[in-house]
């Protein structure tokens, strides 16, 4: 007995953990762009943590459903209303068969997760329900959902936490004036010293094109380059490059001047230079960026990369303890 | 050549075999890559050869950044101690060069392009000294072309053409990006040919397309029911121009799923090429053809 979608919101899409394995052909591991969100919603209604929900972008969709069940909603601020009602987000709540969600407006962050006892059941593509629309993969026929789709369920175990929820102080969001650390490299000797300095100090802003595939970033100083002779191959722009894969997180500036910051549905690769790479940690805060929030890069070293993965692994686990 | 090792975050080692881009760089990026395949190294999680460069994703909970950059390094010596040989496929992609469908796109796009008096084969052709377009097509479905990369979108190839570095063709990409590339043009940019899998914005000159799908997510289409991509890097291409009564009985072809493409094995050796490539060439278009 599946949900019925009235209406879609902006650019809801179904999202899981992603189908890791396939980048060297050009197809990105994809998957929830806030993935403690995306676990913590899975968490509350009784599901494995990679089971695929609904990727909410600034706005939500409005849903019947025709079957009992448990939904969470997690991430951005996007208050869920059941029949008119507003109730409490992060927290695993009882619906039955006939009742209608909707969302209030969003107060906070980009992208919400909404997860249903049972996941989302569509099929797999390359082992995940993913929505790839460049590729026409995972989701319904490869794309965002739309009005008058229906989402079938899984089969619940019957461990949702009806009435569960996960207190602010378990929650990871970004602050107020957002810092993302990024580890410098690449092609970091591409630009001058003076270049680099200045653009860990100076605020940059969301740009309007951030969506799944990347982030962009204006306001700062153009890059100041180190003058080469093009390699062959390269192109004669400064910041062109030979085409070379392109890792997840890395902050590509094409012509110096404004950086994107590539996610989860990544090209997979391209002929512009990076400056370095935003580290895994960092990566769900970005998904809840919106337009215009400033935004400053700051420098860390590996240890520093490794130890901030610890805690974000660590939170989940605290999350887990809080749940069990 | 010294490769150069990088971090890509705490979750990827970069290697730039060359700056530049040579078919000995793309050979020892594909050396490289097999050898961490092959050693199937715990923590290693998606092996990307680009086309002078390459990429390795990893899971640092399992593996110390530190010791997987290690363990790369002591592999490159004995990756260039390997014969630069391979066991692959000569493909035969037919290409209707000028047609209607990309010159439709580019006339949209002429304020985003270097020549706006011109078509991007006009341009191009110009730019690298041919007299006519007819020559450029020549040039460019002549010699046969290395696959040198599969990415930037659901299985998109970079080619990279098996000729003297003074008979590359070289193009600028446009001055700004399109936002639409009908499926299946055969682009340039820089040094490399692409055939765009799927539709969608591109930077790339538009030469002409294929009527021969490269990426089926429902894996419908015969030769791609194995797998949905249908490019690996090592692949050899060989262009064939087309009409448009071939486009049109080759399209038919795929629509019935009757479409096979002409596919050899071939055996490349990189010394034999550097020391005869006209030989070489002619010797894969033997292969290809001879039956």
């Amino acid at each position: 007995m599946p949900i019925n979608v009235i209406t879609s919101g902006f650019a809801t899409t179904i999202q899981d953990l992603g189908r890791p394995g396939y980048y060297h052909l050009g197809i990105p591991m994809g998957g929830a762009m806030d993935r403690f969100a995306m676990r913590c919603a899975n968490m509350l209604v009784g599901n494995d943590e990679g089971a695929a929900g609904l990727e909410c972008v600034f706005m939500g969709p409005e849903l019947e459903f025709t079957q009992d069940c448990t939904f969470a909603v997690t991430g951005g601020d996007l208050p869920p209303k059941l029949d008119g009602e507003v109730l409490e987000s992060w927290t695993a709540i009882a619906v039955k068969a006939g009742q209608k969600l909707s969302f209030d407006y969003l107060r906070s962050g980009a992208r919400a997760y909404l997860a249903f006892s049972g996941g989302i059941d569509t099929p797999l593509d390359l082992g995940s329900r993913s929505t790839y629309p460049i590729g026409a993969l995972g989701g319904i026929d490869g794309r965002a959902v739309q009005p008058g789709d229906t989402l079938p369920l899984g089969m619940a175990d019957g461990t949702a936490k009806t009435g569960a929820h996960i207190p602010e102080k378990l929650r990871r969001m970004p602050a107020q004036e957002t810092e993302l650390r990024v580890l410098p490299g690449l092609y970091w000797h591409r630009i001058t010293e003076a270049s680099g300095t200045r653009f860990f100090e100076e605020t940059w802003k969301v740009a309007s094109e951030a969506d799944r595939m990347g982030y962009r970033f204006k306001g700062g100083t153009p890059l100041e380059f180190v003058d080469r002779e093009p390699p062959f191959g390269a192109g004669s722009d400064p910041s062109n490059i030979t085409d070379a894969c392109y890792p997840y997180g890395s902050v590509q500036v094409p012509s110096g001047t404004e950086p994107i910051i590539l996610h989860r549905d990544a090209v997979s690769g391209g002929g512009y230079f990076m400056i370095g790479t935003v580290i895994s940690a960092d990566m769900d805060l970005i998904g809840q960026l919106q337009p215009n929030v400033p935004t400053r890069f700051v420098k860390v070293d590996m240890d520093t990369a490794l130890a901030a993965r610890k805690e974000r692994a660590s939170a989940l686990d605290a999350v887990r303890a809080h749940l069990a | 050549m010294t490769s150069r090792y990088t971090f890509g975050g705490d979750e990827h080692v970069f290697v730039e075999v060359s700056e530049e881009m040579s078919l000995e760089a793309f050979f020892t990026t594909l050396s490289m890559t097999n050898a961490v395949r092959d050693a199937k190294i715990d923590g290693v999680t998606e092996i990307c050869p680009a086309n002078a460069s390459f990429q390795i994703k990893f899971d640092p909970d399992v593996i110390h950044p530190d010791a997987l950059m290690d363990k790369l390094k002591s592999m490159e010596t004995t990756a260039a101690k390997q014969e630069p040989k391979l066991t692959t496929r000569i493909i035969e992609i037919p290409v209707y060069y000028q047609d209607p469908w990309t010159h439709e796109t580019l006339m949209r796009f002429r304020e985003r392009h270097q020549d706006p008096e011109a078509t991007d084969i006009e341009y191009a052709a110009r730019i690298n000294g041919y007299d006519s377009v007819e020559a450029f097509i020549a040039a460019h479905s002549g010699a046969p072309w290395f696959v040198s990369m599969v990415g930037f979108v659901s299985g998109l190839p970079f080619l990279y053409q098996m000729v003297e570095r003074e008979r590359q063709i070289q193009v600028p990409k446009y001055l700004r990006p399109r936002t639409d590339t009908p499926k299946l043009t055969v682009g340039y940019g820089g040094c490399f040919s692409c055939v765009y899998s799927v539709r969608g914005a591109g930077g790339y000159q538009m030469f002409g397309v294929t009527p021969m799908p490269i990426y089926d997510p429902e894996q419908k289409t015969g030769y791609l029911k194995d797998f949905m991509v249908f490019f690996k890097p090592g692949d050899i291409v060989k262009w064939k121009p087309i009409d448009r009564a071939e486009y049109d009985r080759c399209l038919a072809e795929v629509e019935a799923n009757t479409y096979a493409p002409r596919i050899r094995e071939v055996v490349f050796s990189l010394d034999a090429f550097n020391a005869d490539i006209n030989g070489t060439n002619a010797k894969l278009e033997e292969a290809l053809y001879a039956d």
